[in-house]
C-alpha cells in the first residue's frame, strides 16, 4: 500500500497531537503563543510536503493526490496560517487565548486537506465532518459571549442538518452504483443508458449539502449571524480554508463521477450561482455591521466562483481556482483590517466606526481601500483577474445570461465596497481606533502587496491552476 | 420455514417495541422497550447471518448505550409530560408533512434501478462463503479503509477537545491537595494538646477548628475553603474586605485588610 501518499496529512495529524500534548504540559496563559507558533511551523512544513508529494491514488482508492489536490491543499494551508497569525495579537482580549485554538484550526485544516484529496464519498464526508466539527467549536470558542455561543449553536444545528442531507444523497448514489469510489461511480454513470430519478435526487442532495458549507443562496441563512458572532479571527478562517475545501470536492465530484451527466445538473448550478451573486450584492447594501457585510460579500464571491463550475469546462475550473486564490488573499487582508478595529481595547464592528481612519491610521485605511477595490473588481487589482477569468469561461461556454448577471451584480456590489472607502476617507472622523499590533499589520501589508501586485504572479498562478484543472478533466 | 417464522416473530416484536418506545408515558418504560427493540434487531441480524453485528449490537447498545440512557432518565428530573404537551396540536400537521414527503419519495424511487453495469464495477471485498463476517469487516475497516478509520478517530478527538474547551471552567469548587506538603506534615502541624479544665466547654478553648493552619497546610492555595479563596470570594461578593466569624483565639487569617 502506498501510504506515503498521505504523508502531509499524517505529519499534520501527528504534529497536532504533539502540540496538544505540549499545550497541556505548559502553564495556562503561556501555552497559547507557543502552540500557535508550533502550529504555524507545522502548517508550513506540511505545505512543503504537499508541494513535494507524488501523484497517485492510495488506501484502496479512497485517497487521491494530484495537481488539483495539491493546489487546493496549499491554498487551505495558507488560509489557515494567515488567520492564525491574525489571532495572535488579540487572542487575550477576545478570550480565545487557549492552546486548543491553534490545535482546532490545525485539525480543521487537516479535514480540508482530506476533502481536497477525497477519492471516495466516504473520504469526502469524514473530511467534511472533521473540518466542520472543529469550526463549530471555534465559533463558540469565546463561550462567555452570548453572540459567540449563538453562532456556534446555530452553525452546529444547521450544519448537522446539511450533513444529514449530504449523507442521504451519498446513500442514494451508493444504491445506484454499489460503490462510493469516484472512479466506480463514474463508470456506473457512463455505462448506464437510463439514470433513475432517485440518483438525481441523490446528486441534488449532495449538492445541497456542499452548497450549505459554501453558504450559497438559498442555503446561506446561517452565514451573517455566524460571521458576526464568531471571534473575528475565526470568521477570517471560516471564510477561507473550509470554502476552498468545499469547492475542491464540489469541482472534483461534479467533474468526475457525475461529469458525464453535466447537462442535468448544470442548470441547478447556474441558478444557485446567479442567486448568490445577486443576493450577495443586494443584501449587503443596508448592512451596518462590517462583519455581516463581509458575510454577504462572501456569499456573492462564492456565487462568482461557482460560475466556473457552471461552465463545466477545464477553462471554467481554472477560472474558479484563480478566483479562489484572489478571494483568499483579499479576504484575509480585509479581515486583518476588521480584527484591528478596536477602540480603547474593545472590539467595534460598525462600519461607521471606520470613519476618519484615513487620517488617524492612513496605512491601514490604504490597505482596506485596496482590499475593497479589489473585491469590487477594480482592474489592476487581484479581484479583477479572478472575475475576468470566470466571466471569460462563462462566455466561452455560451452562458451569456450568467455572465451578464455576474457583471451587473458586481457593479451593484461595487457600491457598498466603495462606500466603505468613502466612509474611511471622507466622513467626519469618529474617535481614533487603537493601533494595530505587529502581527495584524504584517498580514495587512503582506496581503495588500499581494493584491496590488497580483498581476505579476498572475502567469504562474494561472499556469498552476491550468495544470490543476487539467488533472481533473483527464 | 422455521427461519421465516422466527423472522416474523422478531420483526413483529421489534416494530411493536419500537412503537412503544415513542408512545410510552413513562420514560423508564421507553428505555426498557428500547432494550427489547435492540435485542430483536440483534435477532434479525443473526437470521441474516451477520453474527458479529448482532453481538456488537447487544454489547454496545444494550450493554452501554441503553443502560446509560436509563441512568440519564432516572437521574435527570425531566418533565416528560410537559415535553409531550404539543403532540396533540402538532400531530396532524406533522402527519401531513410526513405523508407528503413519503409520497414524493415513493414517486422518486418507484422506478429505482441500479447501474446496468454494476457487475463490472470493482467492489472492495468480494463476498466468499468461507470467510466469517468478522474477518470481512476487519479487513474492510482495518486494512482497506485504515485511512478513513484513523480520520474518524481524529473526528472523535476533536469532539473530545471541543467538549472540554467549551465546558471546563477553572472554578475553585474543589479542594485539591498539594501532595508534597501533605507528605511533609508532622504531628505538630495537625495536633494540639490542651489541658481542658473540668466543666469548660470546647467553645471556650477555641472550638474544634484548631490548630487553624492545619486545615490549609496541605491544600493548594486558592482552592475551595482555603484562606485565599475566602478572601477572594468575599471580595467578589461584597467588594469589601472580609470579616470571618472566628473562634476566640488560636486562629489566623481573618483577612484583616
Amino acid at each position: 500500500m502506498n501510504w506515503t501518499l498521505a504523508l502531509p496529512e499524517i505529519v499534520l495529524a501527528l504534529s497536532g497531537l504533539v502540540i496538544l500534548l505540549a499545550g497541556v504540559m505548559q502553564k495556562r496563559g503561556q501555552a497559547f503563543f507557543s502552540c500557535t507558533m508550533m502550529t504555524l511551523f507545522a502548517l508550513v512544513v506540511t505545505a512543503a510536503l504537499v508541494v513535494l508529494s507524488p501523484d497517485g491514488t492510495g488506501y484502496s482508492h479512497v485517497f487521491i493526490n494530484d495537481g488539483f489536490a495539491r493546489f487546493m491543499k496549499v491554498l487551505a494551508l495558507a488560509g489557515a496560517a494567515l488567520s492564525l497569525v491574525l489571532g495572535i495579537g488579540y487572542a487575550r482580549e477576545m478570550e480565545i487565548d487557549k492552546f486548543e485554538f491553534p490545535v482546532l484550526v490545525l485539525f480543521s485544516t487537516l479535514g480540508a486537506m482530506i476533502m481536497a484529496s477525497s477519492g471516495n464519498l466516504m473520504t469526502l464526508f469524514v473530511g467534511l465532518e472533521l473540518s466542520s466539527l472543529s469550526i463549530y467549536i471555534l465559533c463558540a470558542f469565546a463561550r462567555d459571549q452570548v453572540t459567540a455561543a449563538e453562532a456556534g449553536l446555530k452553525y452546529f444545528v444547521l450544519g448537522s442538518l446539511a450533513s444529514g442531507i449530504l449523507l442521504y444523497g451519498i446513500s442514494l448514489a451508493y444504491g445506484f452504483a454499489g460503490t462510493l469510489d469516484y472512479a466506480g461511480l463514474q463508470q456506473a454513470v457512463r455505462g448506464s443508458a437510463v439514470l433513475p430519478a432517485g440518483l438525481m435526487v441523490g446528486i441534488v442532495f449532495v449538492l445541497v449539502g456542499l452548497c450549505f458549507k459554501l453558504s450559497m443562496v438559498p442555503f446561506h441563512m446561517w452565514t451573517p449571524d455566524v460571521y458576526q458572532g464568531a471571534p473575528t479571527s475565526v470568521t477570517a478562517y471560516m471564510a477561507g480554508a473550509p470554502k476552498i475545501a468545499a469547492f475542491a470536492v464540489l469541482l472534483r465530484v461534479m467533474a468526475g463521477p457525475f461529469g458525464s451527466m453535466a447537462h442535468q445538473w448544470q442548470l441547478l448550478i447556474e441558478v444557485v450561482s446567479a442567486a448568490s451573486m445577486v443576493f450577495g450584492a443586494l443584501a449587503a447594501i443596508p448592512q451596518g455591521n462590517i462583519k455581516r457585510l463581509m458575510a454577504y460579500s462572501s456569499i456573492g464571491h462564492m456565487g462568482y466562483a461557482m460560475i466556473g463550475l457552471a461552465a463545466g469546462t477545464a477553462e471554467g475550473t481554472r477560472g474558479t481556482l484563480v478566483y479562489l486564490v484572489t478571494y483568499l488573499f483579499m479576504n484575509v487582508g480585509a479581515f486583518a483590517g476588521i480584527v484591528a478595529m478596536r477602540r480603547k481595547g474593545r472590539a467595534v464592528s460598525r462600519i461607521s466606526d471606520l470613519a476618519g481612519l484615513g487620517r488617524s491610521d492612513p496605512g491601514m485605511a490604504l490597505a482596506m481601500a485596496v482590499f475593497m477595490f479589489s473585491m469590487a473588481g477594480a482592474p489592476p487589482l487581484a479581484g479583477f483577474f479572478g472575475k475576468l477569468m470566470v466571466f471569460y469561461a462563462a462566455i466561452n461556454a455560451q452562458l451569456y445570461g450568467l455572465a451578464a448577471i455576474g457583471i451587473i451584480s458586481s457593479v451593484i456590489g461595487a457600491y457598498y465596497y466603495i462606500r466603505i472607502v468613502k466612509i474611511m476617507f471622507f466622513d467626519a472622523a469618529a474617535p481614533a481606533l487603537d493601533r494595530a499590533p505587529v502581527s495584524v499589520s504584517f498580514v495587512s501589508v503582506g496581503m495588500g502587496l499581494v493584491t496590488v501586485f497580483f498581476i505579476v504572479a498572475l502567469g504562474p498562478v494561472a499556469t498552476a491552476a491550468q495544470a490543476a484543472a487539467a488533472a481533473l478533466f483527464r | 420455514m422455521m427461519t421465516q417464522i422466527v423472522f416474523y416473530v422478531f420483526a413483529a416484536v421489534l416494530l411493536l417495541s419500537a412503537t412503544m418506545v415513542v408512545s410510552a408515558r413513562n420514560p423508564v418504560h421507553s428505555v426498557l422497550f428500547l432494550i427489547l427493540a435492540f435485542f430483536n434487531a440483534a435477532g434479525l441480524f443473526l437470521i441474516a447471518g451477520a453474527e458479529f453485528l448482532a453481538m456488537t449490537l447487544v454489547i454496545v447498545y444494550v450493554g452501554a448505550v441503553a443502560v446509560l440512557f436509563l441512568f440519564v432518565v432516572m437521574m435527570l428530573d425531566v418533565n416528560f409530560t410537559q415535553m409531550r404537551e404539543g403532540v396533540q396540536r402538532y400531530a396532524p400537521i406533522g402527519g401531513v408533512v410526513g405523508g407528503v414527503l413519503l409520497v414524493e419519495l415513493l414517486m422518486a424511487f418507484m422506478h429505482w434501478r441500479s447501474a446496468s453495469n454494476i457487475g463490472q464495477i470493482a467492489h472492495l471485498v468480494p463476498s466468499s462463503p468461507e470467510r466469517t463476517n468478522t474477518a470481512a469487516l476487519g479487513d474492510v475497516i482495518y486494512t482497506h479503509y485504515i485511512f478513513l478509520f484513523q480520520a474518524c478517530a481524529l473526528v472523535l478527538l476533536v469532539a473530545m477537545i471541543g467538549a472540554i474547551v467549551l465546558t471546563l471552567r477553572e472554578r475553585p469548587t474543589g479542594r485539591r491537595q498539594n501532595i508534597d506538603r501533605q507528605h511533609d506534615r508532622t504531628v505538630a502541624d495537625s495536633l494540639e494538646m490542651l489541658q481542658v479544665p473540668l466543666g469548660a466547654g470546647v467553645d471556650a478553648q477555641g472550638g474544634f477548628l484548631r490548630p487553624r493552619e492545619s486545615y490549609d497546610i496541605a491544600a493548594v492555595p486558592g482552592t475551595y475553603g482555603t484562606e485565599a479563596w475566602r478572601v477572594a470570594e468575599a471580595k467578589d461578593a461584597t467588594g469589601t474586605a472580609l470579616v470571618i466569624a472566628t473562634p476566640a483565639h488560636g486562629t489566623k487569617g481573618e483577612g484583616d485588610e
